[in-house]
């Protein structure tokens, strides 16, 4: 035989040592490059795109000119490096399972990216003449007309960016509505203990006086409170349903009859949509006005925090004044009422430049026709099916907030269960870095101590889902167990970066890169 | 000194009310990281807000202990903002205050009620 | 359904350890009235060619800007955006994250925040910029809501030339919070009569330069006027092109700089989503809405980002926060510092220099045609009086092929400026779509 000895060991040699402690010589951890910012890469007189030359100067300018512009340009192999390291800081849905409750991260099919990529919509100026858009107005309707028909809803205003410009825009409806009704002197809007931040912004922003609601023992509106607090001066509520313990409000349907009652509206948080669309339409509970975050129910992108979308649905006490424009129909086929006349005589004004935000549209469209009525009916299902999985699953070993019934499309956990462990909420979420999970929702709702809120969606297959309650309860014997809590305490280990110094960052605001940030260090 | 169920205390020196918040409200609130003072002139109610304090997850408002005109805001917190948390019942007042009405004062907890106060939180 | 991972037998099973005998009972709280017994009256689910072809149908009734020699822009704009734009937005880590509640693992996220930050800081000259608002129209109402409270007044003034869409968001926000509106009447070149409505009740001032009829104004003298009333100028600028040439904001003394970013990265998407820039004096910052990322340090003393000062912000001040505004516009603020990296200060000057090179050469081609200029300084964008109302003209030019800008009565009906017309060009402008222009002007 002939033997070539020559090459390198097949099989990994030396002591089987733990990377605890080990640091590179560089900063970069493996796949996970150091990466300064681009004002660090030394490119002040680089560009990376090729222009032709100018040979006229801007002569008619003069005086209105600037000097000059210090900005880093990186050349495209640069830039494209730059950002991919960037990226690979970040997790991902398309990594695994981001459980953060009320946000609805579900996967973002890529057809949807595709779609709003065609020229005819991604390459397309709002203010072409309207015969020249008639394919994107008539999506823009059929959308109006999905989300109508999937909320029981007779109108609905689709020009809100995101979900708390919807609830602006909702709540800027319902005043026009008083205001038309000589109802102008309602200024206080009733908003349960649990609610999301934005509803009492929202309704502050709007110049009203938020007064809060009780809940009951159970997580749900306290009727009796409601009650009590209802009267001639209160110009609408506003409830998340399902709401923000991820539990539906049972006597939604009392709530809805006592508002009117009082004459004040309903205004539905519809940031837990993804739990009943297709199975319930909040038209058929009462409501008067919804948001929908397309970037939630209808799985447009969050990409790292935006662009949402937030249209409006409203009854029909409410549509007349939603703002311009609309889509209507006309001799010529669709057009757009753009100021407030005509048919949007009442409009109670504009919320945005232009039109909404279509490349949303698109996105949310075509989400709908991939899964159709019977579809997003089993969104709802599998949405709501794995969130009880997961309390299910946990249950015996973290402790429910409402452990009694089921709950909807996400799991609500307090702290009891750490009790005299040392280990907090924050140390669970920062210990489920290391396990490759991104943390649930923490400490929100405020009106449970320490609370961890879980919403799978129903995108996660029972796979992953059980991976994730398998860490969860790993995680969670170790929390209660004798052992060294460096594993909570000190947790990420593993991520790119360790817990940050956010009195740092709050006390000494740094907000932009500045020359002489190097020369201090 | 005079406390308030709010967690303020109060310091009469003369008829200028020195006011700042408790050690024990310093440590619930965690690193205060902001603190906006009223400005100098202002008249104020006992029981209005007129100053923020913001830790990095929380902001509260302040409230006036005594009824006055606002004569000096303490201006070292804003470049200082930490001196709250490392002496909250001293360089970390808030602002001096010209009493209005000095039984406002005398109707406040004094410190051993203060301390039995918080014992029943 | 492809997107939906269990399968009948997982979903029993699951019930099972649930201990509910069946999908119903966990909708139990839903009262009986308002349960559908089955799927509402909608087309069932299709499959990817299905859906694939039914949206490429309603794109083909559309007629694609790119498709022939196009001029709109009044607030948006066709520029040539490169294609590692859209790759690095298309990749996961960044398309499908959340808002970077989690630094540990969302510094990709907050790293190129602080470079946008920074990159818009720059751009508008101004010391510090928030991590983007939803577009430019709704940073603008945004700005007044500040003013009031920085100076605790309740009038603002609105300058005639403030892109109409622009007003009227800022008149319906401002207005629901109780501030008062002065919008002077539409004017094509008088930023500086917002000088003459500044009392002792202004908040602010608001001018746009480049303005909606492209009129390019030094603001200076006005920031001066305002400033000695105790107001704040807010400039509006809605090419962000421009800064490749023009005075930035801040040069000229602006309190707050707030545009739109479409330009830089980001496609037409007819209307959005788009990505508003707002910056402002580090004085101020405090005061300032939206997101903000800042620089700090992690356990182990290594550098990193974080959101920052979020105690001005809903989630924490409820309904004592600056704004109600939860989200910014994450991934086109990533498109634009994309672009913004690969311009660099000098691309961007070169753009710039070659959109205003391409606007002249549409100025003297129109104006060759007959038709009146009545832009005097102007960056990449023209407004002209045309012989007739201007949106019939423009009717028929679009069926001859030619997208021939915006009038100004689509963007303000009662302004009684119907003859005038509204016509920009960029990089993507050729000499060809320019002349076909001119000649189907003369033509007419």
């Amino acid at each position: 035989m002939t033997m070539n000895t020559v090459g390198r060991p097949t099989r990994p040699e030396g002591a089987a040592a733990g990377a605890e402690g080990f640091q590179s010589l560089t900063g970069a951890r493996g796949l996970v490059q150091d990466e300064p910012l681009i004002f660090e890469l030394g490119g002040w007189t680089k560009t990376g795109v090729d222009l032709p030359d100018v040979t006229e100067d801007a002569d008619d300018l003069a005086g209105l000119t600037r000097a000059g512009l210090e900005l880093p340009g990186l050349s495209e192999p640069e830039a494209m490096r730059h950002f991919v390291r960037l990226s690979q800081k970040n997790h991902a849905i398309d990594l695994a399972l981001y459980p953060l409750g009320s946000c609805t991260m579900k996967h973002n099919p890529r057809l949807n990216e595709k779609a709003a990529r065609m020229a005819g919509f991604a390459d397309l100026h709002p203010l072409q003449p309207v015969s020249t858009t008639q394919g994107a107005l008539a999506l823009m309707d059929r959308l109006a007309h999905w989300l109508k028909t999937l909320t029981g809803m007779p109108g609905v205003a689709l020009s809100p960016k995101a979900g708390a410009h919807g609830e602006l825009c909702g709540l800027l409806c319902i005043k026009a509505a008083h205001e038309a009704a000589g109802q102008g002197s309602r200024r206080t809007v009733l908003v349960p203990t649990s609610a999301h931040g934005t509803n009492p912004a929202t309704a502050a922003f709007v110049g009203y006086t938020v007064t809060e609601i009780a809940q009951t023992a159970d997580g749900r509106v306290d009727l009796a409170d409601l009650e009590a607090k209802l009267g001639d001066h209160v110009a609408a509520i506003m409830v998340t349903n399902p709401n923000t313990c991820g539990l539906f409000e049972r006597d939604i349907i009392d709530i809805a009859k006592l508002t009117h009652a009082a004459g004040a509206y309903f205004y539905c948080d519809g940031a837990n949509f993804n739990a009943i669309v297709g199975r319930v339409r909040p038209g058929d509970l009462g409501v008067d006005a919804m948001h929908i975050n397309l970037h939630k129910t209808f799985s447009t992108p969050h990409g790292g925090g935006g662009p949402g979308a937030g249209p409006v649905v409203l009854s029909a006490a409410l549509a007349p004044f939603a703002p311009a424009p609309w889509v209507v129909s006309g001799e010529a086929g669709l057009a757009l009422a753009e100021a407030a006349e005509g048919e949007a005589a009442q409009a109670f004004g504009r919320m945005c430049a232009f039109h909404g935000q279509m490349g949303m549209f698109v996105r949310a469209y075509a989400y709908m026709l991939s899964h159709g009525a019977d579809g997003l009916r089993q969104v709802a299902e599998d949405a709501v099916l794995n969130a009880n999985y997961i309390k299910a699953r946990l249950g015996d070993v973290m402790t429910p907030a409402f452990p009694d019934g089921p709950c909807m499309h996400e799991a609500l956990f307090d702290d009891r269960w750490l009790d005299g462990t040392g280990v907090t909420t924050l140390d669970i979420a920062k210990a489920m870095i290391d396990e490759g999970f991104h943390p649930m929702t923490m400490y929100f709702p405020l009106v449970v101590h320490g609370a961890m809120l879980i919403e799978p969606t129903e995108t996660e297959s029972k796979r992953e889902l059980d991976r994730f309650c398998d860490a969860l309860r790993a995680l969670a014997l170790a929390a209660k167990g004798n052992d060294d809590k460096d594993r909570f305490k000190n947790a990420p280990h593993l991520a790119p970066l360790r817990r940050l110094d956010e009195t740092l960052a709050a006390r000494k605001p740094k907000l932009a890169w500045r020359p002489e940030t190097l020369a201090a260090e | 000194m005079r406390f308030t169920k709010d967690h303020e205390w109060v310091e009469l020196d003369g008829d200028v009310a020195t006011v700042g918040i408790t050690a024990y409200a310093a440590e619930q609130l965690g690193d205060v990281v902001f603190v906006e003072t009223p400005d100098v002139g202002k008249a104020v109610k006992a029981g209005d807000a007129f100053a923020v304090v913001e830790s990095v997850k929380a902001a509260s408002d302040v409230y006036a202990p005594v009824s006055g005109e606002v004569v000096e805001a303490n201006g070292e917190l804003a470049g200082a903002p930490e001196t709250v948390n490392a002496a909250p019942e001293a360089g970390g007042w808030f602002a001096k205050v010209k009493l209005a009405d000095k039984a406002e004062y005398d109707a406040l907890m004094d410190r051993d009620a203060y301390e039995a106060f918080l014992a029943t939180l | 359904m492809r997107y939906l991972p269990l399968t009948a037998d997982d979903r029993a099973e699951m019930l099972g350890v649930i201990g509910a005998p069946d999908i119903d009972a966990l909708f139990a709280d839903v009262p009986s009235a308002a349960r559908l017994p089955g799927p509402v009256d909608l087309p069932r689910h299709a499959g990817e060619l299905e859906v694939e072809r039914e949206l490429a149908g309603l794109a083909a009734l559309n007629r694609a800007a790119g498709a022939g020699p196009f001029f709109c822009g009044a607030g948006a704009y066709r520029h040539h955006v490169p294609a590692t734009v859209d790759h690095i937005i298309q990749r996961s880590e960044f398309l499908t994250s959340y808002t970077p509640y989690q630094p540990e693992i969302a510094q990709g996220t907050l790293q190129v925040l602080f470079e946008f930050q920074t990159q818009v800081a720059g751009l508008t000259g101004m010391d510090v910029a928030n991590a983007s608002m939803y577009d430019g129209s709704t940073a603008c109402s945004e700005a007044v809501l500040m003013a009031k409270r920085v100076n605790r007044r309740g009038k603002a003034v609105l300058s005639g030339g403030l892109h109409p869409h622009y007003a009227a968001t800022t008149q319906t926000i401002a207005h629901a919070e109780g501030m008062e509106i002065v919008r002077l009447p539409a004017a094509i070149d008088a930023e500086a009569a917002v000088i003459d409505a500044i009392d002792d009740q202004t908040a602010c001032v608001v001018v746009q330069t480049p303005n909606v009829f492209g009129v390019v104004t030094d603001v200076t003298k006005i920031a001066e006027a305002a400033h000695a009333r105790g107001a704040l100028l807010i400039v509006v600028t809605t090419e962000a092109v421009s800064f490749g040439l023009l005075k930035s904001p801040g040069e000229m003394g602006a309190d707050i700089a707030v545009a739109e970013g479409q330009s830089i990265g980001n496609a037409l998407n007819y209307g959005g989503p788009y990505v508003g820039l707002f910056a402002t004096r580090e004085k101020l910052v405090r005061q300032m809405p939206g997101r903000l990322c800042g620089e700090t340090v992690d356990a182990d003393g290594q550098r990193g980002y974080v959101l920052t000062l979020s105690t001005r912000e809903q989630h924490i001040r409820r309904e004592k926060a600056t704004s109600n505004i939860c989200t910014n516009s994450g991934l086109c603020a990533l498109a634009f510092t994309i672009h913004m990296t690969l311009l660099g200060g000098t691309g961007l000057q070169q753009l710039a220099r070659i959109n205003h090179a391409r606007a002249r050469e549409l100025a003297r081609a129109v104006a060759g045609a007959g038709l009146e200029v009545l832009t005097p300084r102007f960056f990449n964008e023209i407004a002209v009086r045309t012989k007739g109302p201007a949106a019939p003209l423009v009717e028929r030019l679009a069926a001859q092929g030619i997208l021939a800008g915006v009038p100004f009565s689509r963007l303000d009906p009662h302004a009684g400026l119907d003859d005038v017309l509204l016509l920009a060009a960029t990089e993507t402008t050729t000499s060809d779509d320019i002349a076909a222009l001119a000649a189907a002007l003369k033509a007419l």
